[in-house]
């Protein structure tokens, strides 16, 4: 089980030397109400397979969608969410706070 | 990420020693500053704080905007005497993050049924200390009363340098102790270093206020620079 960071920063370094596509996703800024604090971070793999955090679950279906693309690209992204709003398909956090998130691919 | 970089954080956290990245988030620049790296890093002031606040977080630097993830060992808490107090403070312990193991080689005290979720060793210090590779993110405080059992775990805390030595006893007990300690070689630095009487004045009489007179003081030395806390 990958239920500590730590152990979440060893997957992501087995998986890259396994010969996947490996993308780190930290929170590195939160406001208001935020569900994951400062730090915690959620490792995604090519195929979109992904151990950790960065919100309750809110979100993590668009981080991965993005690590994916930072995985081919290589090129870091800041990502942004905030509360979401009417429109039900949209993205956000219904705690209301708001969190940036960074995405990086492990090369 | 590097792969190397991400090793090496791996590496660092496993031997739990302190490690800090530092990533430009505007340009993607990133550097690994390792425990002994930090006094000369040109971000070592704001480094340091963070460290101590065990807290990652976002700078402005001349440079751009860095992201510094902190990764410190998790502090844990050692105490000979698996006495009252020792009940009390190990769920506050517990509660404040501490991994907590009591070592007492005295099996009616060491009893599951007094401690049922505590790990307790019944064993001498000489024996139960060596394999717990206690070290300076450990508190340890010593409980017994019994210069048999608290004062070699003493000696075993300060020469593993940790963060915290704390001693059980009224002044008069402790200068007993004193001058045991320096027949046994150990110097006045050495002793200075062992609070006691143990724990913040807050007029504690009962075991748990006690307990939490002892963790207040740990946090103390934990989170603030030490000559802050010395003046508090």
């Amino acid at each position: 089980m990958y239920a500590r960071d730590e152990d979440i920063l060893k997957a992501a370094e087995d998986w890259r030397k396994a010969g996947r596509g490996v993308a780190v996703a930290t929170v590195v800024e939160t406001w208001g109400s935020a569900p994951r604090p400062v730090g915690s971070n959620l490792v995604i793999d090519n195929d979109g397979n992904f151990l950790g955090s960065v919100s309750g679950g809110c979100v993590e279906g668009a981080v991965v969608t993005e690590a994916i693309d930072v995985i081919d690209s290589g090129k870091p992204k800041m990502l942004e969410f905030g509360v979401a709003d009417e429109a039900a398909w949209q993205v956000g956090l219904s705690c209301g706070g708001t969190i940036r998130v960074y995405v990086e691919k492990v090369s | 990420m590097q792969l190397d970089i991400l090793h090496a954080i791996n590496e660092d956290r496993a031997a739990r020693r302190v490690v800090v990245v530092v990533t430009n988030v505007d340009n993607g620049a990133q550097r690994l500053v390792r425990a002994g790296d930090i006094a000369n890093d040109p971000l070592r002031d704001t480094i340091e704080k963070r460290v101590r606040m065990a807290k990652s977080g976002m700078e402005e630097t001349a440079d751009g905007r860095v992201f510094l993830t902190v990764h410190v060992p998790s502090p844990r808490l050692v105490i000979t005497g698996a006495v009252h107090i020792s009940q009390a403070l190990a769920p506050i312990a517990a509660l404040l993050g501490y991994d907590v193991t009591i070592v007492d080689p005295r099996t009616a005290f060491a009893s599951i049924e007094r401690f049922p979720d505590v790990k307790v060793i019944a064993e001498w210090p000489d024996v139960a200390l060596p394999p717990l590779n206690i070290d300076r993110y450990t508190a340890f405080v010593a409980l017994t009363h019994d210069p048999k059992i608290d004062d070699p775990a003493l000696k075993h805390a300060l020469a593993r340098d940790c963060f915290y030595i704390g001693a059980l006893g009224s002044r008069k007990t402790h200068a007993k102790r004193v001058a045991r300690l320096k027949e046994a070689g150990l110097t006045d630095l050495d002793i200075a270093r062992i609070h006691a009487p143990i724990g913040i004045d807050i007029g504690a009489i009962s075991p748990p206020e006690i307990a939490v007179s002892i963790m207040a003081e740990i946090t103390l030395r934990l989170r603030v620079k030490q000559e802050k806390a010395e003046a508090a």
